[in-house]
């Protein structure tokens, strides 16, 4: 019973399809100025053990005071995902040993999370929406850092990112393909910085994801949606702290391959948390269940449980931006634009920001393709994003303007954009400093299609009998006016001239 | 002049805003007090003379100038649970022998403000578990009390033990301790002090060594109901720093000592007779109940039928908070470390077997059992929900009574190494007092008696929560009724 759309999801093992499953822990580092409890800074680029608090320290005596900053942002971000919020939560402790983690335990939400249920949209490579289930987001503390590298003896702790806020946003095991995990990443990534919830920094691990893949056979997914009998699924294997799309797609490939492969051999998987490497290209494991901690979870009792007013709810809802998804629809439905065109608009808030702005009273298709080839493409080159754009909105709207009243063609415009991305000036400017205006005088179109047709009698011939040849007559003229002539005139002066 | 070590708090701070002595010298005399007796009681673990005499000369010059705060120039004994800032603040544990904090807590800090001096830093049980001071590092504190034809060395209790003793002893003019299971009340008793329990959240925990965070509030052992009035409410105060801290202002708990309690509704919980209970505990308790009664109090026999379970639910929840919060002394940033290891595990197992005792070896033990996975449900998520019985329990009387009277300990002081043997019975020290931390009460403890050996013996009075004011106006009487005034005979 699998219908196309299950079919492309399936891969095919020796012993016959298989399907993926997965779901992904998406840890989103806060963006505040200070940590979730202690109130030392937080930054990028200190140095070591320089944004450390003796709360952060476990120091004796030292107690967790809540960032009521970092709540509103958990709370902006549950409702930018339209999940539950949760008007009582509750810190809970996860105990265990290591050198990063000063005071034994990390605070986070084991019982009661901050949000809860929610649904994310995502946009398919294909074009075609499906819907990601989140399970919960909550707050915790991240670690600090060990490092090794240092000596040949001694290991180092920079404990500036321990205390540091996270969100964790557990989605539900409705991921299929190795496309589907990186398009909802991007989706969450996208609106936690529409929400300016968190900077999306991958690179800076703001932005990680834990991703927990099984494998099952072809149908058996089907079988767990009707039922939610989770035996329906094969064995999980959690991939940890994955920090960017290409390596996220990458370690999904390369772990659904290793557990069909181990599970045609007639063996079996066993659940455990593995590491990607990407130089390898491998999973390692990291450690089995049975070597897996008993974390001893209970409720923090340094902390009150964390209560929330539905009016601060309600004033924390007001002031939402308009979410990704609201905006493509209105890009749609006030621009006309396509569903593709509206979708590569909001990728990035900045992007859809300028387009509007260009778009004011201009053709809003020409403007959007502007934006999104010529603009991007050179903000690319720049290594650059359309948050720190140099080019004004108005040039480009300038730019459609002057190809809109024909005083410049579409490709003279590229010519001119060029000119106005190297800083000549506006368009209007290089239009007139370099003078290339569109020739829309008849007269002198009119005198280059009479000398050409002069110089060519065989080739004038030869039109009547191949109207297509035309095209030949028409790169001449353009050649001859130096690409400014109007290609409809053009196109009309040689029609009449050549009698066809 | 007469012996200034003597003096109650009370009778201290106003003899020296009346400069009939100096800070100055009260704290001289103290000084020279300590070092002849400590020798043998081990009340401090480290006594701080320079810093005292420091403290005293600041004090001196604000009283001369007429300023000063409502404790100037009053020595203080500091249990070593109070970080003190630039003094080593052990918690009686060899974990933290050497550990200087650079940071004050909020409870010494507001004594500080007030214009108390600082003598010492006073012993206690290892992390505050333990109810006779054997636990610690530093040796057991010794009671200034002896039983009648005995030379029998007898513990002052515990965790609060150095506090008692010092007290007592007048090796301080009052002493801060903290409470978690009876650790204020029960060295009290033991000693012929006052000692009081606030209501959870009057006393601000930042920079209290924490043993079980939902049940530890700090607070004063003195010589008299009005001393630690007078203290209690310097200690207390809102403090951000403490998220569990109660933003309410604190009362002037003077004022209630002294007050008539005519009228007052006194319950008695007939689950507070126990097992084994020696009938100089039940005389003591029908002896207070017949002096409220005289003072025109309305006696109310109550029932508070989850009594039973307090303390094991007590031994589970304090130990489960204990095993994680006593988890930061790793040996990685401050306190002990092992010097020989052979893994990151081996370095943490060492190091805490080392630097940790038996006792705390035992409760973090029982600690991480019943949080572990399939214990939880059944040990500590089963304790939460009697704790909120046993709160309830209370709930359900305050409508009918104003306070609680009970003994503050089912004995009097015991042996110096009579119950180690069994931590059980050791355990069974805490079954009066365990009750109000659970429900997060105020809580006591009077001298009102003494045993057929002459020894101290303690009355408990409960008050519902943030009533401080009728625990203080009721245990003011039970002092003037009993008026308690013998002084252990100094051997030491």
């Amino acid at each position: 019973m699998t219908d196309t759309a299950t079919n492309t999801k399936l891969i095919q093992g020796r012993t016959g399809p298989w399907e993926i499953v997965m779901g992904l822990e998406i840890h989103a580092q806060v963006a505040s100025k200070a940590k979730l409890f202690s109130g030392a800074a937080v930054g990028f680029g200190a140095g070591p053990n320089e944004q450390v608090s003796l709360v952060d320290a476990g120091f004796p005596g030292m107690l967790p005071t809540l960032n009521k900053h970092c709540v509103e942002q958990a709370v902006r971000t549950g409702l930018g995902l339209r999940a539950q919020i949760n008007k009582r939560s509750q810190f809970d402790r996860k105990n265990y040993f290591y050198p990063d983690l000063p005071t034994g335990y990390q605070i986070s939400q084991l019982y009661y999370p901050i949000v809860g249920e929610g649904v994310v949209e995502v946009e398919g490579e294909d074009g075609v929406f499906f819907n990601v289930g989140i399970e919960r987001l909550h707050l915790e503390q991240d670690a600090g850092k060990l490092i090794h590298d240092l000596s040949p003896t001694e290991s180092y702790v920079d404990l500036n990112r321990a205390g540091t806020a996270l969100m964790e946003i557990v989605s539900r095991p409705d991921l299929r393909t190795p496309d589907e995990a990186v398009a909802y990443v991007k989706k969450i990534r996208t609106i936690l910085i529409y929400l300016g919830t968190c900077d999306g920094d991958m690179e800076k691990g703001n932005l990680r994801a834990d991703v927990n893949v099984s494998v099952c056979r072809a149908g058996n997914y089907d079988k767990f949606k009707e039922t939610g009998d989770f035996s329906y699924l094969g064995t999980r294997c959690e991939i940890k702290n994955v920090n960017s799309f290409r390596f996220i797609s990458q370690a999904i490939q390369y772990e659904a391959r290793r557990q069909i492969e181990i599970l045609e051999d007639g063996g079996s998987i066993t659940q455990e948390t593995r590491l990607y490497d990407p130089t390898a290209g491998e999973t390692r494991s990291m450690r089995s269940k049975e070597e897996a901690q008993d974390y001893r979870y209970f409720p923090d009792p340094d902390l009150l449980p964390l209560d929330l007013e539905q009016a601060w709810i309600d004033d924390i809802k007001a002031s939402l931006p308009e979410l990704p998804d609201d905006k493509r629809k209105r890009l749609m439905s006030e621009y006309g634009l396509s569903q593709y065109d509206a979708i590569v608009l909001i990728s990035e808030q900045a992007k859809a920001d300028y387009f509007e702005t260009a778009a004011k009273g201009r053709d809003a298709k020409l403007v959007s393709n502007w934006v999104t080839n010529e603009v991007s493409a050179r903000l690319a080159a720049d290594n650059k994003d359309f948050s720190d754009n140099p080019l004004p909105a108005a040039h480009v709207a300038q730019l459609v303007e002057l190809i809109e009243t024909n005083v410049i063609s579409s490709k003279i415009a590229k010519e001119v954009f060029d000119y106005v991305w190297n800083g000549e000036g506006s368009p209007a400017e290089v239009v007139e400093k370099h003078g290339l205006k569109q020739v829309t005088d008849t007269g002198a179109i009119e005198k280059a299609v009479d000398d050409i047709i002069a110089a060519n009698p065989d080739k004038a011939a030869a039109v009547a009998e191949k109207p297509q040849a035309i095209g030949w007559f028409v790169g001449q003229v353009m050649k001859a006016t130096g690409g400014k002539a109007n290609p409809a005139a053009v196109n009309e002066i040689l029609k009449a001239k050549l009698g066809l | 002049m007469s012996d200034l070590t003597n003096l109650t708090l009370k009778a201290a701070v106003d003899g020296l805003k009346a400069k009939d002595f100096s800070s100055a010298e009260i704290t001289q005399a103290f000084l020279t007090k300590i070092e002849a007796a400590n020798p043998t009681l081990n009340a401090y673990v480290e006594v701080t003379a320079d810093k005292a005499l420091e403290m005293a000369k600041a004090s001196d010059a604000r009283l001369a100038a007429g300023e000063g705060g409502v404790l100037e120039g009053a020595p203080l004994g500091i249990k070593d649970l109070f970080c003190t800032e630039g003094v080593q603040t052990t918690a009686g544990s060899n974990m933290l022998r050497g550990f200087v904090p650079p940071y004050e807590s909020t409870v010494t800090a507001n004594l500080w403000r007030d214009g108390a001096v600082m003598l010492g830093k006073l012993n206690m049980d290892e992390f505050a578990m333990g109810s006779s001071n054997e636990t610690s590092a530093f040796g057991p504190v010794k009671n200034p009390w002896k039983s009648n034809g005995s030379d029998a060395e007898l513990t002052p209790g515990g965790s609060s033990g150095g506090s008692a003793s010092a007290v007592a002893a007048d090796l301080c003019l009052a002493a801060t301790a903290s409470d978690t299971g009876g650790s204020i009340r029960q060295p009290a008793a033991f000693t012929g002090t006052v000692g009081i329990k606030p209501t959870y959240g009057r006393a601000s925990r930042f920079g209290m060594v924490a043993f079980a965070s939902s049940l530890d509030q700090a607070g004063p052992i003195t010589k008299t109901v009005e001393d630690a009035a007078l203290l209690l409410q310097s200690m207390c105060s809102f403090d951000v720093k403490d998220s569990t801290s109660l933003d309410i202002p604190t009362p002037d708990w003077t004022q209630s000592v002294g007050k008539s309690v005519k009228g007052l509704r006194i319950g008695v919980p007939r689950e507070y007779v126990v097992d084994g209970m020696p009938a100089e505990i039940q005389a003591l308790w029908d002896q207070g109940v017949a002096w409220l009664k005289d003072a025109g109090c309305e006696i109310v026999e109550i029932s508070l039928p989850h009594t039973k379970y307090a303390l094991p639910t007590y031994y589970i929840v304090a130990p489960a908070e204990a095993s994680s919060n006593l988890a930061r002394y790793d040996g990685m940033r401050f306190g002990h470390r092992a010097d020989e290891f052979k893994s990151l595990d081996d370095l943490y197992a060492t190091s805490r077997a080392e630097g940790f005792g038996k006792e705390v070896q035992r409760r973090l033990t029982i600690g991480a059992y019943v949080l572990s996975a399939g214990f939880y449900d059944a040990y500590y998520v089963k304790a939460l929900k009697v704790r909120r019985r046993i709160a309830e329990d209370f709930d359900n009387v305050w409508g009918q009574v104003d306070a609680i009277l009970t003994p503050s300990t089912p004995s009097a002081a015991f042996a110096l190494g009579d119950k180690q043997i069994d931590p059980l019975t050791m355990y069974l020290n805490d079954v009066f007092t365990v009750t109000t931390n659970l429900a997060g009460l105020p809580g006591i403890s009077v001298p009102a008696g003494m045993d057929s050996g002459g020894l101290p013996l303690g009355l408990q009075v409960i008050g519902k929560a943030l009533d401080e004011a009728t625990v203080f106006q009721v245990g003011a009487a039970l002092e003037r009724a009993a008026g308690f005034t013998a002084k252990p005979g100094k051997w030491w």
